[in-house]
C-alpha cells in the first residue's frame, strides 16, 4: 500500500504516494522529476544526490520517501533565485569549476550548505566539508577554488 | 514494509512488542536503508523514533546529558557544552561518513548497528557512557560495553530500543580523546580506533583512565590494564610504550577488505598512544 | 622548433562553457534522467560465480510473474564469427563482445550476465530475477595473471591459442595474445652500462570510477524502427556494435547520447544498450535499464592488472644503454587488454638504442577490460618511471636530468615505428626543473618524485556542420559527447574561424542520424580532430560567404577576401563596396542562393603525441605508513591550449587519478574470485581532502599538423603520477616500492623490514 506524504519542496507545497521501501532520491527522481539530484551510488557515499532537508545537508538516497512527511526539502532545482543564478552557480562557471557535470548539483548544494553555516571557510574545512562529495574528472582543485572565491565574494558583499 | 513513526516512548514499544517477523528502528538509517537496498536486509516493519521527544532531544539531566537516540552527528558537534565535556565522543562521531552522513547519523544508530569498526562506540565506553533502553517492563540503563555482544548482534532485545545516551557533565582534570586509521581522510570504515580519557589531579598525575579500541576484535574492547599502567604516572613515554604493547596485546582482528592482522594489532599500539597524549593534554596535563 | 601561432580573439580564452548552465541548475539530462511514457524498467541477473557452466535456466516463474514483459537470455543472441576489427587505439571482437554482455554456456566472472527482464517497475524486476532458477556446475577460477599463464591454470576458453608465437600452440591456454618490440642489441647495450636494474612490478586492475552509472532507454517499434538514448562515450559506436550484436542495419537504430557523467574511457563500450533494446524488440515498449554502483564495479570496466619485469642499464652518465621489458596484462574474461599500447608506449619517452618489448595478453576470471585513459600506457610507463628514478638514485644524478639526457626529441624514431615530429618533452623537463615546486625545500619524513608520461593521442573520423543562421548567428552541429569542455573549445574554434562572436554560436551534440559518422570521444582527439573538422566546416562557410558576396557586389569570387569576420573586395581593382559581415552576408542568404551551410568529414591524421612531466612531495607517518601528498604539480605539452581552464583540468583530473591509483584503488577478491568491495566505501577513489591543490604549468609546442597547435590532452596526465608518488615515497623513506597500491599496510611492512 503505498503512503501519502505532503512535503514542501524548493518553497512550494508538494504531495505524492510512495512505497515504504522508496527513497526521497527515488520520489524526487520518478515522481516529482526533479532530476537534478543525481544517482551515483544509493549508499551515501558520493554525494551526488545532496539535499537540504530541514536546514541539514542529507543524501536524498539515505532517506525514506515516507519520512518526509510534513519536512522542508531544497534541491538544486530551486538554488537559482529566478534568472538570477546563486553566487556559486556563477563561480562554478566562470572557475570551470566542473567537467562532466554529474556530480555539480550535489557539490553546489552542499557547499551552499557549508556558506550557510561558514562564510570564512579554510581551503581545509573546504575539503573536509565536501570530502563526501566525489568527484573524478577534477581532482577537486577547481571545486575548491570557486568554493572559495565565492565565500570571499559573498563576504565583501 | 510497514512504516510507522510513533509519537511516544510507550507507543514504540507497543509496536515492537507485536509480534512481526523483522522490525527494524530508523534513527538517522544511514546503515538501515544501505542493507536494505543492497538487498542485504528487508524488514517487515520499520519504527522511526524521530518523532518522539525524548529520542530526539539533548537534555540537561542534573549531572548528565542525555543524548536522543535519533539526534544526528550534526546537531552534537554544534553543543557547545558536550564538546567541551567530552571531546573525544564528539570527533568520534563526527568522524562517521561525511557531512551528508552527518546531517543524519546518530550515536544510537552506530551504537546499535552493533559494528566492531563503529567509530563511536569505543569513545562511549572510554567515556564510561551508559544508554537508556525503553521495552515492556519500562526503562532499564547498560553500560555502553555491554551492548554489542558480536558483530552485528546487539544486548537489545526485539521488543526494546535505545532512547537515548548518558554522558556526564563537564569535569576539571578529564577529558577524551578518539583516534581512528583510515586509508583515506573521510569516507571510510575505521581499520583500528582507539579511545582514551584521563582523569588528572592539578599536577598532571594521572587518577584514573579507561582506554578502549574498535576494529580490532568482534566487539570493541577495554584494555583492562590501561588504568594500572596510567594511573599514578604523568603520561611519560615510557608509561605510554607500556599502553601501546598492552593495546597490541587486546587485540584479536581477523583479515580482511579493510586491513591484515600485523597491521591492526601494529597501528592500534600507535593509535592508543596518540590518543592518550591528546586526552592528557586536553585534560591540561601538558 | 614550431612556429609561433598568431594571437587569437577566442581561442586561449577562459569562455564560459555553453553548457554550463545547465549543468549548474540540475537541467542538463544524464542517462538516468530521460523517460518515456509506457516504460519498462529493465535489470540483469548476474552471475555469483567466477566461473562455472550454465546447465539449465527456468525462466518460467519469473515470465508468469504479474508485469514482466519480457525476458531474454543468452539463446536470444546469434553466434557471431570471432574476428577483431579496430576501434580507435584497441581493437574489438564482436563475438566475444556479444559473450561478454550476455553469458552463452559458461559464465566467466562474477556479475557475468546470465538473463535480463522487463518489467513494469523496478521491484517486479527485482522479483522476476529472484524467480529465474539458474544451475551452475562450477568450474575452478584463476583471478591473477601469473597464476593464468601457468600450465596447470584452469583454462577460460579451450579454443583460445596464443597469437603472435611460432609455430602456433597445439594446446589451449589463457594466453591471448604475445607481442613483441624491438631494436639494436640489448646484451651488447647492458655490456656498455655501468649500473643495470632489474626489477618486478605488480600493479591493480582500477575501476574508471564514472560518478555516473551507465544507463540506457532503448525503444524498439513494430517496423524495425529503434531508438536509443544512453549515456556513452560515442553514439555511432553505440549504434555500429548494437548493429553487430543484434544483427541489425544500422540505418534502424538511431541512438541520443544523454549528458554524460563521466567515461575515461569505460564508455567507450555496450553493456545494457543492447539488452535494453532485445528486451524492448520483444515487448514493443520502452525499457530502461540503469546499473547500480554495484554492477558498475561488478561487470563493467577496469583496465588492466599487471605483472612486469623491467631491466634497464645505464652508463654512469646516466646515458641509457638498454632496456628489456617484459609485460603481462590481464584482459579480463576475454582477450583484448590493451597490451599493445602498453607495450608501444612503455619506453617512448627515451631514446634507447638497444631496446626489446614483450607483451603477453592474458584472459582471467574477471570482467573484461575497458579502455581507461591512456589504455595500457600508465602500467608500463609507471614500471619503467620507478627504475628510470632507482637509476638516477643510484647514479646520483637528478631525475630530471637523467631524463633530459635520454629524452626522446624531434627527429627520435620510437621504438614502434614512427619518427617523433615536433615534441614537446624536453620543454617539460625544463619547466619542472625551472619550477618553485622543484626549487622548495623538504622537511624530515618527507620525499619528492618526478616521472613523465607519453601517449600518442589519435585523430580519427569526425564531421561537422555549421548552420549559419540569417542573424549571423551559428549553430554548431558536433557528434561527439562532451565528457569536459568540448563544446567550449570547438565553439571557440568555430568563433575564431568565422570571426564571430564566441557566444554567437550555438554547438549541439547530435544524434547519429543528424551527423555522418564520428569516431567516440576518447584517445585525446576530440579536440584535436573534432577541432580539424570544425575549423573545415567554417572554412566551407566562409568560401559560400565570398561566393555570396560576389554575387552581392557582382564580382569574381577570386577578388572577394576574408579577413577578421568581414568580407571585402580585394582590392580597388575589384570594386569599391563596403566591407560585409558574415551576419550582413546571412541576412541576404535567401537571395543569394539559399541557407549558408558548412559541412566537413575527415579521418584526422597528425595527432601530435603528447609528454608530461610530474612533480610530486609526500609525507610518511612512520608509524602508520599513511602517505599524503603534500604538493602536486603538472606540467604538460598540449601544442596549445584551446581553452586553459579545462586544459588544467584535465590535467588535475588524471593526476588525481593517477594519485587514486598510486596509493588506494585495488580490486579485492574472495578464494571464490568474488570481488569484496564493488562500492565507494572500500573501491577507495580519492577524495576533496585526500589531495592538495595540483598546480599545473601548460607548455606549448604547436602541433604543426593543426590550424591551431592543438594536440591531446587528456590523456598524458593519468601516466606519471604512480612512479612520481613513488619516487617522492623512496625519497622519504628509503625504500623504491615495486607494488600498488602503495597502500599504508604494504608501506608499513616495508618500513619494518628496513628497520
Amino acid at each position: 500500500m503505498k503512503t501519502h506524504i505532503t512535503t514542501t519542496v524548493n518553497g512550494e507545497p508538494e504531495e505524492f504516494l510512495c512505497e515504504t521501501e522508496q527513497t526521497l532520491l527515488d520520489i524526487l527522481r520518478d515522481e516529482l522529476n526533479l532530476t537534478g539530484s543525481k544517482e551515483g551510488c544509493s549508499s551515501g557515499d558520493c554525494g551526488a544526490c545532496s539535499i537540504i532537508l530541514n536546514g541539514r545537508l542529507v543524501c536524498a538516497c539515505l532517506v525514506l520517501a515516507v519520512e518526509a512527511e510534513g519536512q522542508k526539502i531544497e534541491t538544486i532545482e530551486g538554488m537559482a533565485d529566478g534568472e538570477e543564478l546563486h553566487p556559486l552557480q556563477k563561480n562554478f562557471l566562470k572557475d570551470a569549476a566542473l567537467q562532466c557535470g554529474i556530480c555539480t548539483p550535489g557539490f553546489l548544494i552542499a557547499a551552499k550548505a557549508l556558506l550557510e553555516k561558514n562564510l570564512n571557510p579554510t581551503e581545509k574545512e573546504v575539503r573536509y566539508w565536501l570530502a563526501g562529495n566525489l568527484c573524478r574528472c577534477t581532482g577537486y582543485d577547481k571545486i575548491i577554488r570557486s568554493v572559495l572565491n565565492t565565500a570571499e565574494e559573498m563576504r565583501r558583499k | 514494509m510497514i512504516y510507522e513513526r510513533p509519537n511516544t516512548v510507550s507507543e514504540a514499544v507497543e509496536i515492537l512488542s507485536k509480534s512481526h517477523e523483522k522490525k527494524s528502528i530508523l534513527a538517522g538509517g544511514t546503515d538501515l536503508l544501505v542493507q536494505m537496498r543492497s538487498g542485504y536486509y528487508r524488514p517487515s516493519h520499520i519504527v522511526d523514533i524521530k518523532n518522539i521527544p525524548e529520542a530526539t532531544q539533548i537534555r540537561d539531566d542534573g549531572d548528565t546529558f542525555l543524548v536522543g537516540a535519533g539526534v544526528p552527528g550534526a546537531q552534537l558537534s554544534e553543543h557547545v557544552e558536550l564538546i567541551k565535556a567530552w571531546p573525544g565522543v564528539i570527533e568520534a562521531m563526527d568522524l562517521i561518513g561525511s557531512t551528508q552522513i552527518q546531517g543524519r547519523a546518530t550515536l544510537g544508530g552506530n551504537l546499535c548497528n552493533a559494528s566492531p569498526a563503529a567509530d563511536s562506540v569505543p569513545a562511549m565506553i572510554a567515556a564510561d557512557a551508559t544508554c537508556i533502553i525503553a521495552g515492556p517492563n519500562g526503562y532499564r540503563e547498560e553500560k555502553i560495553e555491554n551492548v554489542v555482544t558480536a558483530p552485528g548482534v546487539s544486548s537489545i532485545a526485539n521488543n526494546e530500543f535505545v532512547v537515548s545516551i548518558r554522558l556526564a557533565k563537564f569535569k576539571t582534570g578529564r577529558a577524551d580523546a578518539y583516534l581512528r586509521f583510515i586509508p583515506r581522510t573521510e569516507m571510510d570504515i575505521a581499520v583500528v580506533g582507539a579511545a582514551v580519557c584521563v582523569l588528572i589531579d592539578k599536577k598532571g598525575i594521572c587518577l584514573n583512565a579507561k582506554v578502549s579500541l574498535g576494529a580490532v576484535a568482534p566487539t570493541q574492547v577495554v584494555i583492562e590494564t590501561a588504568p594500572q599502567i596510567l594511573i599514578g604516572t604523568r603520561l611519560d613515554e615510557e608509561t605510554l610504550d607500556k599502553l601501546a604493547k598492552a593495546a597490541r596485546a587486546s587485540c584479536n582482528p581477523i583479515d580482511d577488505k579493510r586491513g591484515t592482522i600485523e597491521y591492526r594489532t601494529s597501528v592500534a599500539g600507535v593509535l592508543t598512544k596518540r590518543a592518550a597524549k591528546i586526552a592528557f593534554d586536553r585534560a591540561g596535563g601538558a | 622548433m614550431a612556429t609561433a601561432l598568431k594571437d587569437f580573439k577566442w581561442v586561449g580564452t577562459r569562455a564560459v562553457r555553453p553548457d554550463g548552465v545547465e549543468k549548474v541548475t540540475g537541467r542538463a539530462k544524464f542517462g538516468a534522467d530521460f523517460s518515456l511514457p509506457g516504460m519498462l524498467i529493465g535489470k540483469v541477473l548476474r552471475s555469483p560465480h567466477a566461473h562455472a557452466k550454465i546447465k539449465s535456466i527456468n525462466i518460467e516463474a519469473a515470465r508468469t510473474l504479474n508485469g514482466v514483459k519480457a525476458i531474454i537470455t543468452g539463446s536470444d543472441f546469434n553466434e557471431l564469427p570471432s574476428e577483431w576489427v579496430p576501434a580507435g587505439e584497441v581493437q574489438i571482437n564482436f563475438r566475444d563482445l556479444s559473450r561478454s554482455i550476455m553469458a552463452r554456456n559458461k559464465v566467466l566472472f562474477e556479475g557475468h550476465p546470465v538473463a535480463a527482464v522487463a518489467a513494469t517497475s523496478e521491484i517486479i524486476a527485482r522479483e522476476a530475477l529472484a524467480l529465474i532458477k539458474v544451475e551452475y556446475e562450477i568450474l575452478p577460477h584463476v583471478i591473477d595473471v601469473e597464476a593464468a599463464m601457468s600450465p596447470d591454470a584452469p583454462i577460460l576458453h579451450e579454443d583460445l591459442f596464443t597469437a603472435g608465437v611460432e609455430p602456433s600452440p597445439k594446446t589451449a591456454s589463457n594466453i591471448a595474445k604475445r607481442v613483441d618490440y624491438s631494436s639494436g642489441n640489448i646484451d651488447d647495450g647492458f655490456k656498455e652500462a655501468d649500473v643495470i636494474i632489474e626489477k618486478h612490478f605488480t600493479t591493480q586492475p582500477v575501476h574508471q570510477g564514472y560518478i555516473e552509472p551507465h544507463a540506457t532507454v532503448a525503444s524498439a517499434s513494430e517496423d524495425g524502427q529503434c531508438s536509443i538514448w544512453t549515456s556513452t562515450q560515442g553514439q555511432y559506436v553505440v549504434r555500429a556494435y548494437c548493429s553487430e550484436v543484434l544483427q541489425l542495419d544500422i540505418s534502424s537504430i538511431r541512438v541520443t547520447p544523454s549528458e554524460i557523467g563521466g567515461g575515461f574511457g569505460g564508455k567507450t563500450t555496450v553493456y545494457l544498450e543492447p539488452l535494453a533494446l532485445a528486451l524492448s524488440k520483444k515487448a514493443f515498449r520502452p525499457v530502461k535499464m540503469v546499473m547500480s554502483r554495484e554492477e558498475v564495479f561488478r561487470s563493467s570496466g577496469p583496465t588492466s592488472g599487471s605483472s612486469m619485469k623491467i631491466k634497464i642499464g645505464a652508463r654512469s652518465d646516466g646515458t641509457i644503454t638498454a632496456a628489456d621489458v617484459e609485460l603481462k596484462y590481464q584482459a579480463g574474461a576475454f582477450p583484448g587488454s590493451p597490451i599493445m599500447p602498453g607495450c608501444m608506449c612503455a619506453l617512448a619517452p627515451y631514446n634507447i638504442s638497444n631496446a626489446k618489448v614483450v607483451g603477453y595478453d592474458v584472459v582471467v576470471n574477471r570482467p573484461k577490460v575497458v579502455a581507461y585513459r591512456a589504455p595500457g600506457a600508465p602500467i608500463s610507463e609507471y614500471a619503467v618511471e620507478c627504475v628510470i628514478n632507482e637509476i638516477a638514485t643510484k647514479l646520483n644524478i637528478d631525475p630530471l636530468d637523467i631524463r633530459e639526457k635520454n629524452a626522446a626529441k624531434e627527429g627520435t624514431r620510437a621504438l614502434y615505428g614512427p619518427q617523433f615530429g615536433a615534441i614537446g618533452y624536453i620543454e617539460t623537463l625544463l619547466a619542472a626543473r625551472g619550477s618553485n615546486h622543484y626549487k622548495s625545500k623538504l622537511h624530515e619524513n618527507q620525499g619528492r618524485g618526478v616521472a613523465s608520461g607519453f601517449w600518442f593521442n589519435i585523430g580519427g573520423e569526425s564531421c561537422a556542420t555549421i548552420n549559419i543562421n540569417t542573424d549571423g548567428t551559428a549553430e554548431l552541429v558536433l557528434g561527439n559527447p562532451d565528457i569536459g569542455g568540448s563544446r567550449a573549445s570547438l565553439a571557440m574554434i568555430a568563433a575564431e574561424a568565422l570571426g564571430i562572436d564566441y557566444n554567437k554560436v550555438h554547438p549541439i551534440i547530435s544524434d547519429t542520424s543528424g551527423l555522418g559518422y564520428n569516431f567516440l570521444t576518447g584517445g585525446s582527439r576530440t579536440t584535436f580532430a573534432g577541432g580539424l573538422a570544425v575549423n573545415e566546416a567554417a572554412e566551407d562557410v566562409v568560401r559560400q560567404i565570398r561566393e555570396r558576396a560576389s554575387k552581392i557586389w557582382d564580382i569574381p569570387e577570386e577578388a572577394v577576401t576574408w579577413e577578421d569576420g568581414f568580407v571585402r573586395p580585394a582590392g580597388t581593382n575589384a570594386g569599391n563596396f563596403e566591407p560585409l559581415s558574415l551576419a550582413d552576408v546571412a541576412g541576404m542568404a535567401a537571395k543569394t542562393g539559399g541557407p549558408i551551410s558548412g559541412h566537413a568529414q575527415l579521418n584526422a591524421q597528425g595527432a601530435g603525441p603528447g609528454f608530461g612531466t610530474h612533480i610530486c612531495d609526500v609525507e610518511v607517518d612512520e608509524e602508520t605508513g599513511r602517505v599524503t601528498i603534500l604538493r602536486y604539480t603538472v606540467v604538460q605539452d598540449v601544442g596549445k591550449a584551446i581553452h586553459p581552464s579545462y586544459v588544467e583540468g584535465q590535467m588535475q583530473g588524471g593526476a588525481s587519478q593517477g594519485i587514486g591509483w598510486a596509493l588506494n584503488e585495488e580490486y579485492i577478491y574472495d578464494e571464490e574470485g568474488k570481488l569484496q568491495n564493488a562500492g565507494f566505501l572500500d573501491y577507495r577513489i580519492p577524495v576533496a581532502s585526500d589531495l592538495p591543490m595540483i598546480d599545473t604549468i601548460i607548455v606549448e609546442v604547436p602541433n604543426p599538423r593543426h590550424p591551431y597547435g592543438v594536440k591531446g590532452v587528456g590523456e598524458v596526465p593519468i601516466v606519471p603520477p604512480m612512479a612520481a608518488v613513488a619516487g617522492a615515497i623512496a625519497d622519504a623513506i628509503g625504500v623504491h616500492l615495486t607494488d600498488l597500491p602503495m597502500s599504508p599496510p604494504r608501506i608499513l611492512k616495508e618500513l619494518n623490514k628496513k628497520q
